[in-house]
């Protein structure tokens, strides 16, 4: 225990409050290193405010979140109607409900914006592992808050993407569909599947999302920021002081500077929530204002736009894909065994580990290979820092070449996303099949490419134009 | 370059989205949306809508009191568009039962409280589908109910304001199929007027786009609302965001 300090003769009423206070929890303590004594880069950039408007996201969801439960009925029979009670006679109910419903699409917006920024300025890379690794989880975690949220309105779109989701569970062999009959709770997406999709909604997944957001802030704040020219600006410190030359203190320098991006994000979504809440059918799907109907199944059944790179990848798995795969998996394991030097013992076990995977590829549907793909296709994010053996961090200082890579990286991400909304076809299927081919050679192929190329020289200080 | 390069990509990307979003069957004829904020213009929908739609369709979510705000008083609402209903403020329900309802029509009416919003996306705003849908009835001998529609092919729907409009007769030709001469399909060629209505075909679209202009009213009653304060929000955040930028300068300038 530390000691009992006391307050300088003649302080203020405040100040020995505030000395009681700290001598009992480490208020003053906890505010220097998270706020005023928290040294961040000074050059950081525009990309640089998602990171915050994710949390301010965060915390309108919760609020609003709160409120709405009030009114909420998580019983299939009254939950369409308590939406609309909500919409038209809770007070402000509409401008709640709008913020809810627009909050989910901008949270992905700015999560995915915050994630890109990772990747151009390999902020995962060392000593920052764990906070992408929070940061996936936490993706993971939103992917689970929104599906389960989307249920709620009772609407078509909510009753048959549930039901079109839950059965991709049932391709998984042997468990399959013990595991969908257990996530529904009910032979058919019902009164039971609303009510623990309710529960995890406002109550399970909320708390692990909160307590990542917290392992992820404390993590970042241990190893410090990163920065545009990936320089790690805790080797360069004043003799003095020991603060950093380039670092500046988050208070007040990195709160002000966060408020323009705040301003700026609320212009948007505000234009969203007063002149386009349903956002063109994207954010608000005009089917959802039809209640669910078990008999009725919709013509089209299309996931919400955050989740369409990703079912578009599982629908690109047809069996022929699925032999694609495994002729990859074949040319992988013999340029192995020739060009790999490994030890004779390790070629027998990667030929024999490679006919394994071919004679499962075969043996199994292609649905459940498309469940998969979709699942690995967020997994695949997880081992990224050590994906990435490129010797700089940030995209300024690798090879040109690599920035087209990444553009592409991002068309392609949004072509998908376009495919994934759209109805199947044939040219649609062949497009995503390439472009999930694209997005997994990018990152599984990443401990070649990175290291290819000429990489320029990382400056000592970090680049710093001053105001 | 890269840039340009990945900006055409983008714009490419948008032209393949709009060149499907414009994709659909028949083209809708545009809602005057003006009416919706024309209060005369949505008491008359009302008036249409309580006379001809509230004895098959409900409007479940809908109360009648919430009425006030499209210019009525109690008196009014309860004088002239309240026939069942207790309570001014009691839902918009009827007392058809849907499962006879299903056999009388073979589909149950559908509640109408939200209906303009779900019906979006055909190729319109939803207020033009049921704009557009108002208006193509037409009479085909081989249906149930003597009644056919352009805009929903076999509608289980009767045209409720025939008396109105008259009765349109519509003409087809048959045409064969530009990929397959084997075969052939109906194309729509125009209406012709059977028998006439208490109004001509022009003053026929003013009815229609008020009990339209209801419809898109109920199904949103705040929209108006929320536009309205949207500006000032907007207006609040520019200034708060002029002035985050100002005292973030302020902040930085000595900052080397």
């Amino acid at each position: 225990m530390a000691e009992f300090k006391q307050a300088p003769a003649g302080a203020s009423a405040a100040e020995q409050a505030m000395t009681w206070v700290d001598n009992r929890f480490p208020a003053t303590k906890m505010y220097k290193e998270h706020m005023s004594e928290y040294y961040a880069p000074k050059a950081q950039n525009f990309w640089y405010f998602f990171g915050s408007l994710a949390l301010l996201v965060l915390v309108i969801q919760i609020v609003t979140g709160i409120f709405l439960v009030m009114h909420y009925k998580p019983d299939a029979a009254l939950a369409f109607a308590s939406v609309e009670y909500i919409m038209r006679d809770v007070p402000w109910g509409w401008l709640i409900r709008y913020m809810h419903s627009t909050g989910a699409s901008a949270f992905f917006i700015v999560v995915y914006l915050h994630m890109w920024r990772g990747l151009i300025y390999g902020s995962y890379q060392k000593p920052r592992e764990l906070i992408w690794i929070f940061g996936v989880a936490i993706f993971l975690c939103l992917m689970a808050e929104a599906f389960m949220g989307y249920l709620l309105p009772w609407g078509q779109m909510s009753f048959w993407g549930a039901q079109v989701i839950i059965n991709l569970f049932a391709a998984i062999p042997f468990i399959g569909p013990d595991l969908a009959l257990l996530i529904r709770g009910d032979y058919v997406v019902g009164d039971a599947t609303l009510n623990r999709f309710f529960a995890f909604h406002v109550i399970a997944v909320p708390l692990v999302l909160i307590g990542l957001v917290v392992a992820h802030i404390i993590a970042l704040h241990e190893v410090g920021s990163n920065n545009p020219d990936g320089v790690e600006i805790k080797e360069k410190k004043d003799p003095k002081t020991g603060i950093p030359l380039d670092g500046i203190p988050f208070h007040p320098y990195y709160t002000v500077h966060d408020l323009i991006g705040v301003g700026v994000f609320l212009m948007i979504f505000s234009a969203i929530v007063f002149f386009a809440p349903e956002m063109g059918g994207y954010f608000l799907e005009y089917n959802n204002f039809i209640p669910a109907d078990a008999l009725k199944t919709p013509a089209h059944i299309a996931p919400v736009w955050y989740f369409t790179p990703y079912y578009s990848m599982l629908r690109a798995v047809t069996d022929q894909m699925v032999n694609v795969f495994a002729v990859i998996v074949a040319l992988g394991a013999v340029l192995a065994v020739l060009k790999g030097g490994l030890a004779g013992k390790w070629k027998v076990a990667v030929l024999v580990a490679a006919l394994v995977v071919i004679a499962l590829l075969k043996t199994f549907d292609a649905k459940f290979w498309g469940v998969v793909v979709m699942g690995v296709a967020v997994m695949v994010l997880f081992p990224l820092p050590w994906l990435d053996r490129s010797p700089v961090k940030s995209i300024r200082y690798r090879p040109g070449w690599n920035k087209w890579l990444y553009g592409i990286f991002v068309v392609n991400f949004l072509v998908l996303g376009y495919l994934g909304i759209k109805p199947p076809s044939d040219i649609g299927t062949l497009v995503s099949q390439i472009g999930t081919l694209f997005y997994f050679g990018f990152f599984l192929l990443m401990p070649w490419w990175s290291r290819i190329g000429t990489f320029k020289p990382v400056p000592e200080r970090v680049t710093f134009h001053a105001h | 370059m890269t840039k340009r390069f990945l900006l055409g990509l983008f714009l490419a990307l948008g032209l393949l989205c709009g060149a499907y979003a414009a994709g659909g069957g028949v083209t809708l004829d545009k809602f005057p949306a003006e009416r919706v904020t024309n209060l005369p213009a949505l008491q008359n929908g009302a008036r249409l809508f309580v006379n001809y739609c509230l004895n098959c369709h409900s409007a479940n979510y809908m109360r009648y009191n919430r009425m006030r705000d499209i210019g009525l008083s109690d008196e009014q609402i309860k004088n002239n568009l309240m026939f069942a209903a207790k309570k001014i403020g009691d839902p918009m329900t009827i007392t058809l039962d849907p499962v006879q309802a299903k056999d009388f029509f073979g589909a149950a009416p559908p509640d109408l409280t939200v209906v303009a919003r779900s019906r979006a996306g055909n190729g319109g705003s939803g207020a033009d589908y049921l704009y557009t849908y108002m208006r193509t009835f037409y009479r085909d001998d081989s249906t149930i109910t003597g009644w056919n529609n352009l805009t929903f092919p076999n509608a289980a729907m009767p045209h409720v304001l025939w008396e109105l409009q008259g009765q349109q007769r519509a003409v087809f030709s048959t045409e064969k199929d530009a990929h397959d001469p084997s075969k052939s399909h109906a194309v729509f060629k125009g209406f012709e007027v059977a028998t006439e209505g208490k109004l001509n075909s022009t003053e026929y679209s003013l009815p229609s786009a008020d009990l339209v202009a209801f419809m898109q009213w109920m199904s949103e009653p705040h929209q108006g609302q929320r536009v309205r304060l949207g500006v000032f929000v907007l207006l609040f955040l520019a200034v708060f965001t002029v002035i985050a930028w100002r005292l973030n300068a302020a902040y930085w300038k000595d900052v080397k």
